[in-house]
């Protein structure tokens, strides 16, 4: 089947949060306190096990002050971005799961089967997003499922649907690409030269993202890794290291025990 | 701005509880003394033997119930095997396990009751053979994340759990073997404990800017506890290991070293995973190599 996925254009977020609460109420994920974060417009934090979609509120000082003056909206320029799950071409929460609970879908996205899950919390920190994480007392892990149960029914997930600007769009990953190329172009155009791609190339570290993402800045200012990799990649090298490393404590083991005359 | 989105870790701190440090100790402890326990045996030392067969037997049989208390839903512990993923460490530990476990256990059980020799020879053969393997994957474990301290280690770290868990069998043998018996374990505990502080050294070297956690803070004090005790157990054993009374203390400190040195690995994926920065600034310098030569960077 065709790849399913999201672009997500913060260049139109209004920072409304519509998909942080079409997500919570149509995948039923529970509440997870409200908490006062003091981040701009921001009390929810980042995506966790009870956050699939983020909205990040960041105010970037514009010129010399680096404190919002009094002249309001004038002395900051505002970055609003809605963060998911990129369910990675190569994913390492897949990669390292021990029981297959977290599979690959026909639509090509990541998604955890709940009634497999033992809890092991491996796919925790070997997302490189810090997306997935373990829900207590539950002791499963959850994330976003890029609604694998509307996708079934021919229905958008619940965050594009909701979402007033089409910042967040949905469909085929390969139209979702050209219709990216084609806004890029029109910002650079326009004088945004800020104005890039994150997640778009399939030659990046994890394969290119399901669900990629226009950003105004470079992605560390949204808290995004720069050059994220599948910690899988290096696997190889690591089982040699390790087969090294047993070898060399057989042969420890073998020369303590030679007989000695 | 390394600091990121107001200061909030990229990645996800690891959610395993010290259940699984204790692990890491215990199931090198059982997976070194195996192989021990095997040469030992083979070289006509059979005192040595039974006692390494017994810490192997011992340390593999509370290995069990630590990884499965530290399970969100433990009685799912059987999902390990449901599939065989050489992706993921924690599968191939599994199966590990499952063939080391009953072999360790089988073995220690015959040497002990003295029934079923063949079945005994046989798990002590498998168990010894693996031993390696259950000491070291627990290093690819944690390697296979994206936490910075854990992953840029990939190529000592299995070098140091190695180090580790024959200083602990060694310990375990000091401690429980008649000295005229044990001079194989004193020269392991000698060689395992300089494996463990030379392989410690060299990551903490590798790993540059990004060695912060395991110098600072309480990964830091772990380490720095983990060579003190290490090198004084390997010491001890070497000026004084032939008396019964100094070879137990000194087993006593080489495997209070291998644990302090798995706690302070442990501890110090925990510390790294919090700072963003040390997330961002590595990647932001591999991205700007990259697309040094480019003409517009489309993608970062």
């Amino acid at each position: 089947m065709t790849r399913m996925g999201f672009f997500t254009d913060t260049s139109i977020c209004i920072g409304c949060k519509a998909c942080e609460v079409a997500c919570k109420e149509w995948n039923d994920v529970p509440d997870d306190g409200l908490d006062f974060l003091a981040m701009s417009y921001d009390n929810t934090g980042g995506l966790g096990a009870d956050t699939w979609r983020h909205v990040a509120f960041i105010e970037l000082p514009r010129g010399g002050s680096a404190v919002p003056s009094d002249a309001g909206q004038a002395g900051v320029r505002w970055l609003m971005s809605s963060d998911v799950c990129k369910h990675c071409t190569h994913a390492a929460c897949l990669d390292v799961c021990p029981t297959g609970a977290l599979f690959r879908t026909e639509f090509d996205t990541v998604v955890v089967q709940q009634d497999v899950c033992n809890g092991c919390g491996y796919c925790v920190p070997a997302c490189p997003f810090g997306v997935i994480d373990k829900r207590e007392p539950d002791g499963r892990v959850w994330k976003c499922t890029l609604c694998h149960d509307r996708l079934k029914a021919d229905m958008t997930p619940a965050c594009a649907q909701a979402c007033p600007t089409e910042s967040i769009q949905f469909g085929p990953l390969e139209d979702l690409r050209a219709r990216a190329a084609g806004r890029l172009g029109a910002l650079r155009e326009a004088g945004v030269a800020e104005a890039r791609l994150y997640g778009a190339d399939e030659h990046d570290g994890v394969g290119g993202f399901g669900a990629f993402f226009l950003l105004l800045e470079e992605p560390g200012v949204y808290g995004l890794p720069p050059d994220p990799v599948v910690t899988t990649r290096d696997l190889p090298r690591m089982w040699r290291a390790a087969a090294g490393a047993a070898l060399a404590l057989g042969g420890a083991v073998a020369a303590a025990c030679l007989p000695r005359r | 701005m390394t600091s990121g989105y107001y200061g909030r870790p990229v990645l996800k701190a690891p959610v395993w509880k010290p259940a699984i440090a204790w692990y890491f100790f215990t199931g090198g402890l059982a997976g070194a003394s195996s192989s021990l326990a095997l040469a030992a045996r083979l070289a006509g030392n059979h005192r040595l033997a039974r006692s390494a067969l017994v810490a192997s037997a011992v340390g593999i049989a509370v290995s069990g119930p630590l990884l499965v208390v530290d399970l969100g839903r433990p009685a799912r512990f059987l999902n390990m095997l449901r599939v065989a993923k050489p992706t993921s460490p924690m599968s191939v530990g599994s199966w590990l396990l499952a063939v080391f476990g009953p072999a360790s256990a089988a073995a220690a059980a015959s040497e002990l009751t003295g029934r079923v020799p063949r079945l005994g020879r046989i798990g002590a053969a498998a168990a010894g053979g693996l031993g390696p393997a259950v000491a070291t994957y627990t290093a690819v474990l944690v390697a296979d994340t994206a936490i910075p301290a854990w992953h840029e280690s990939h190529r000592e770290l299995p070098f140091i759990f190695a180090g580790s868990a024959a200083a602990s069998a060694a310990g375990a043998a000091l401690a429980f073997t008649a000295v005229d018996a044990a001079a194989p374990a004193r020269r392991l505990a000698v060689t395992g404990a300089a494996l463990e502080l030379g392989a410690f050294r060299a990551m903490e070297w590798r790993l540059g800017d990004l060695a912060g956690p395991y110098r600072d803070g309480t990964a830091g004090k772990l380490a720095k506890a983990a060579e003190a005790t290490t090198a004084a157990g390997a010491l001890l054993v070497s000026v004084a290991g032939r008396r019964r009374p100094t070879a137990v203390a000194a087993g006593a400190l080489l495997c209070a070293g291998s644990a302090l040195v798995r706690f302070s690995v442990f501890r110090a994926g925990f510390e790294s995973a919090a700072d963003p920065a040390a997330t961002i600034a590595p990647q932001r310098r591999r991205a700007a190599a990259a697309s040094d030569g480019r003409e517009l960077p489309s993608t970062s």
